[in-house]
């Protein structure tokens, strides 16, 4: 499979005068392995505890992906920090050998805030899922989007809450029959992908815990993009909500229900076709039958978000229709980097770092007056 | 033509108007010019919970009290001597504390039917001879403020807008203060709008002029400078004051400062200064709610910042999960919550104490954390410096009770040297401390120093000290997850051991006792310091003894807190709660104090609290001879 990276360049978006000088991918700052130092491998990435996930779980591979794919980033191992809330997914930190930090439910994305505006030399990850991120924290989520911190959030949707026995959660179809819903939820689901193109979010992506190769180029790209990414992960939980994504896992619905997004090629999956309609809507519908013209080519790095939000509502809660991919990667200024270049110009403008003789100025403000002597 | 001058030795004088009449300005600037003129000096602002209440009403009603001497002074006053009321509502809302014989200086031009009408006066109390036992002043501020100002071409409301700075110019003149420092204060705030500000001087040259020229006024006061330990000396806020100990402490622990805060009152202020001091390398994240604002503190701290957050009562509720992370993750973490009366939304712009117990208690499990409180507006900045010093070296979140009072209030400080202030240097741990089971070095993340039984400090970025923390409980000493009883109960009581352990390293109890035969004691903390010292120099005047002690650090307390409550008879306890500290003094040492409480939403008066003392003093049984202090 093919996953572009877009939206690395000047997109239109933001203004100029800010990006000049900024760090261009989401890692820039961070140190890089000695070039002598021996290539880093799974292994150096697995902790020593033992992994306590349910049999069958989605975060192991998950888990999987993510050991073998850090050693690609070439970063110092010290200068990578896993952050995440409560919930099954949230004991991700603690199975990675580097810095990690296992919160309270919902609030990743605000430690993680705090963590990479102060350290632009880390690369700063949020685990959470469906339940953490959507419901108890998702003021946190919208708010890190908006601002575009430079962290790259990973959301496991398995659309349950696993760690409380089965509750349906904010992803949960209506008409879920849970414990909390005998008579099934009557709740609308959040759409992850739509919810963040909503707050702002200037990368936003889609994949599964079972497609290695896929969930492996996606984090590729999550992690070059330079401020807040958010990747929606299909997980599967097989003691609550088992087999939710088995149709985009067997071979031949997979076929026909998943749309790969890759940038600058229409959007197709077994013999259909996204096109814009006369109306200008997005629809589906047979290749042969399509209009050339109306045939909607992917442009992730469109400054306009609504394309990119009309193809995160192909999606419905029977899974025909599953867009998977890159929805958006566009350009904009990080939040920590505009904050720090604010430190930064203020500390220049005032001739350097502040001496204590310049403390003492401080304090002493306007108005003193001298008491003897 | 000069008017004659008497002696005063102090002066307490209140400015009151409508929210939009420039009081808290106006009592500002008197306040710079009696610290400029030498004088010791205690400020008490007063101001409604909206912005702009509707106009002339009760609720709209702003204040600003300034007590201002010649001697150290403790308190904003009990009682007025000058109340300045810018219109009826004014002089209604503060007429019952203002005692009989005192000086009022009213805006005829305000006392109009309508503005009588909108407060319940059917006949001017101007008129009624209900102000009979006063000095009245009824002076037409504003048509002598626009009368000064024909020549100016601004509208008549630009022109009346002015009229503050003519009452200041009037009291400046009456006390006999110069004007240049508010002329300069005046050039610096409207350095961009050149005709307002040559309005605004000339009405506060007027002020002064009219005071001269007029009968109304037989002569003015002088006050002489009061003695102060030499130095330099400004006036600042509490609020101020706090957020420059957080700017000295971070640089004396060699740490980047970084606050994450939401907008609150009375905390705001707090958060407005630091993000001015990006050039002193300071960090401020506005966050999108108060979970987030001590969230991203905590954050930075991981990231071996000094993780600072900024709130009052109703934001201390929302961040306590966090500071319960931050108490499992033994990572340092200063709450400054700014208390404001409560519960719920309260009193948002009055001042109370009763966030006491929540600091100490309110989180779920055993949660201890440090807790210290500032004694007055200038003690902000010393007591934020305690807390950035017990947060570093115990690894520990602190919790610093501010109130609205000594935020807003203000006093002189004389400023410090920063060498001579704490170092506060923070080692971060580089090496790893132990070796596995092969001989490898590795890294335990809860090993404890010996002393303060504080965790190493391993900050992301550290090479071969990666680890995993969190807030499910973990294995002493390595701190991996552990579910295990007895290493609950183990880690629990490190925890506890830990703040309890901070007792070692804070001063005893200072007794203030001058005869040594004292056989009551008034306990305080936070701001209660300066009405219960004032009570007490009181009752001392009287010729009866009383001892006072003031608690900075409520956990831990001082080693020797229950041998000094022991040692006498009977102990006072004035909170502005309901008896907060008594609880814990009660729970702690089984001693059956005296509490005294008010929540009306301002500091106690110094008479209040005296005649409390003396009755405690009367109600003492005869000593016995062998009892006999």
């Amino acid at each position: 499979m093919k996953l572009d990276n877009p939206g690395l360049g000047h997109s239109g978006f933001g203004h100029p005068g800010h990006t000049l000088g900024m760090p261009s991918t989401g890692t820039s700052r961070v140190p890089l392995l000695a070039p002598d130092a021996p290539a880093q491998t799974r292994k150096d990435f697995t902790s020593d505890q033992e992994v306590r996930w349910c049999p069958g779980c989605g975060d192991y591979a998950i888990l999987a992906t993510m050991q073998g794919f850090l050693p690609e980033l070439g970063l110092r191992r010290e200068n990578i920090v896993f952050i995440s809330g409560i919930g099954c997914s949230s004991r991700f930190p603690y199975y990675l050998d580097t810095y990690g930090m296992h919160s309270i439910h919902g609030r990743a994305p605000s430690i993680a805030t705090g963590l990479a505006t102060s350290r632009p030399d880390l690369s700063v990850w949020v685990i959470t899922g469906d339940g953490d991120a959507l419901s108890i924290g998702g003021n946190h989520l919208i708010h890190a989007l908006r601002r575009n911190i430079n962290i790259t959030i990973l959301l496991f949707n398995n659309e349950i809450y696993g760690l409380t026995k089965g509750q349906y959660s904010p992803t949960s179809e209506q008409g879920k029959v849970t414990k909390s819903s005998p008579l099934g939820s009557v709740d609308t689901p959040f759409n992850p992908v739509s919810l963040a193109l909503g707050a702002e979010a200037t990368f936003v992506a889609r994949t599964m815990d079972s497609d290695r190769a896929h969930l492996s180029g996606v984090l590729r790209a999550a992690a070059e993009h330079r401020g807040a990414a958010l990747v929606e992960i299909y997980q599967n939980c097989p003691i609550f909500n088992d087999g939710a994504f088995d149709v985009l896992k067997d071979r031949a619905e997979s076929q026909r229900r998943i749309f790969h997004l890759r940038a600058g090629e229409p959007i197709s999956a077994g013999g259909q076709v996204v096109i814009r309609d006369t109306d200008n809507e997005l629809r589906i519908v047979a290749e042969g039958e399509a209009d050339p013209q109306r045939i909607v080519i992917h442009d992730p790095s469109a400054a306009d978000p609504s394309t990119a939000f009309a193809l995160s509502r192909l999606s419905e809660s029977t899974l025909s229709h599953v867009p998977m991919g890159v929805f958006r990667s566009v350009s904009r200024p990080a939040y920590d980097d505009l904050v720090r270049g604010q430190v930064e110009m203020a500390v220049a403008q005032a001739g350097g770092p502040a001496t204590d003789a310049d403390l003492a100025a401080l304090l002493g403000g306007h108005d003193t007056w001298t008491v003897g002597a | 033509m000069n008017k004659p001058v008497r002696q005063l030795d102090r002066v307490v004088i209140r400015f009151a108007g409508d929210s939009g009449d420039g009081m808290q300005l106006t009592g500002d600037r008197f306040t710079s010019d009696s610290a400029v003129a030498g004088h010791d000096l205690a400020t008490l602002p007063n101001f409604p919970a909206e912005i702009r209440a509707p106009a002339g009403t009760l609720p709209g009603v702003s204040s600003f009290q300034l007590h201002f001497a010649d001697h150290d002074v403790l308190t904003p006053g009990d009682a007025p001597d000058v109340l300045v009321a810018m219109n009826p509502a004014a002089l209604k809302a503060n007429l019952r504390d203002i005692p009989r014989g005192a000086t009022i200086i009213v805006d005829t031009d305000e006392f109009s039917r309508r503005n009588l009408g909108k407060v319940g006066y059917a006949v001017s109390p101007l008129d009624d001879g209900s102000l009979e036992s006063y000095h009245v002043h009824p002076l037409a501020l504003t048509s002598l403020t626009v009368d000064s100002l024909a020549s100016f071409e601004l509208s008549r409301k630009d022109k009346e807008r002015a009229k503050n700075m003519f009452a200041l110019g009037l009291l400046s003149w009456l006390y006999t203060r110069p004007l240049e420092s508010t002329e300069e204060f005046l050039r610096r705030k409207f350095a961009t709008k050149p005709d307002i500000l040559a309005a605004n001087i000339a009405a506060l040259h007027a002020g002064a002029h009219y005071g001269e020229t007029t009968e109304d006024f037989a002569h003015t006061y002088a006050i002489a400078p009061a003695t102060m330990r030499e130095g330099t000396y400004r006036n600042i806020t509490g609020n101020t004051a706090l957020a420059y100990g957080l700017v000295v402490a971070a640089r004396r622990a060699g740490l980047p400062l970084v606050l994450g805060s939401y907008p609150i009152t009375p905390a705001t202020d707090i958060l407005h200064t630091l993000s001015g001091l990006k050039r002193f390398g300071v960090t401020t994240i506005q966050a999108e709610d108060e979970i987030a604002g001590v969230g991203m503190a905590l954050g930075a701290s991981f990231g071996g910042a000094l993780g600072v957050t900024s709130t009052s009562g109703p934001g201390l509720a929302l961040k306590a999960e966090t500071i319960g992370l931050a108490v499992s993750l033994e990572l340092p973490l200063v709450v400054v919550d700014v208390q404001r009366g409560g519960p719920s939304t309260g009193l948002p712009t009055k001042t109370e104490q009763a966030d006491l117990l929540q600091a100490m208690f309110g989180r779920n499990g055993e949660s201890p954390v440090a807790v210290i409180a500032p004694q007055s507006p200038v003690d902000c900045f010393d007591a934020a410096i305690e807390a950035t010093r017990i947060a570093t070296a115990y690894r520990t979140p602190v919790v610093l009770l501010s109130d609205g009072y000594l935020a807003n209030g203000s006093e002189p400080w004389r400023l410090p040297e920063i060498a001579d202030l704490p170092d506060l240097t923070v080692t971060f741990q580089t090496e790893p401390n132990a070796v596995d089971d092969l001989g490898a070095p590795v890294f335990h993340p809860y090993t404890r120093d010996p002393q303060t039984l504080a965790r190493p400090w391993a900050v992301p970025g550290t090479a071969g000290l990666e680890h995993r923390i969190g807030g499910i409980e973990k294995a002493d000493v390595t701190g991996v997850i552990a579910y295990d009883p007895d290493n609950h109960e183990r880690m629990t009581h490190l925890r506890r051991d830990k703040v309890a352990g901070i007792t070692a390293s804070i001063p005893a109890l200072e007794v203030d006792d001058p005869d040594g035969n004292a056989r009551v004691l008034v306990l305080g903390w936070g701001s209660t310091y300066g009405p219960i010292h004032a009570a007490a120099r009181s009752v001392r005047r009287h010729g009866m003894a009383v001892a006072r002690a003031h608690l900075r650090h409520l956990n831990p307390f001082p080693s020797n807190l229950g041998e000094v409550l022991r040692s006498y008879e009977r102990v006072i306890v004035p909170e502005m709660n309901l008896g907060q500290l008594a609880l814990l003094l009660r729970a702690q040492f089984l001693v059956d104090v005296q509490s005294h409480t008010a929540v009306r939403g301002l500091p106690f008066t110094a008479g209040e609290l005296a005649d409390v003392v003396t009755a405690a003093i009367h109600a003492l049984p005869e000593p016995a001879a062998e009892h006999a202090r």
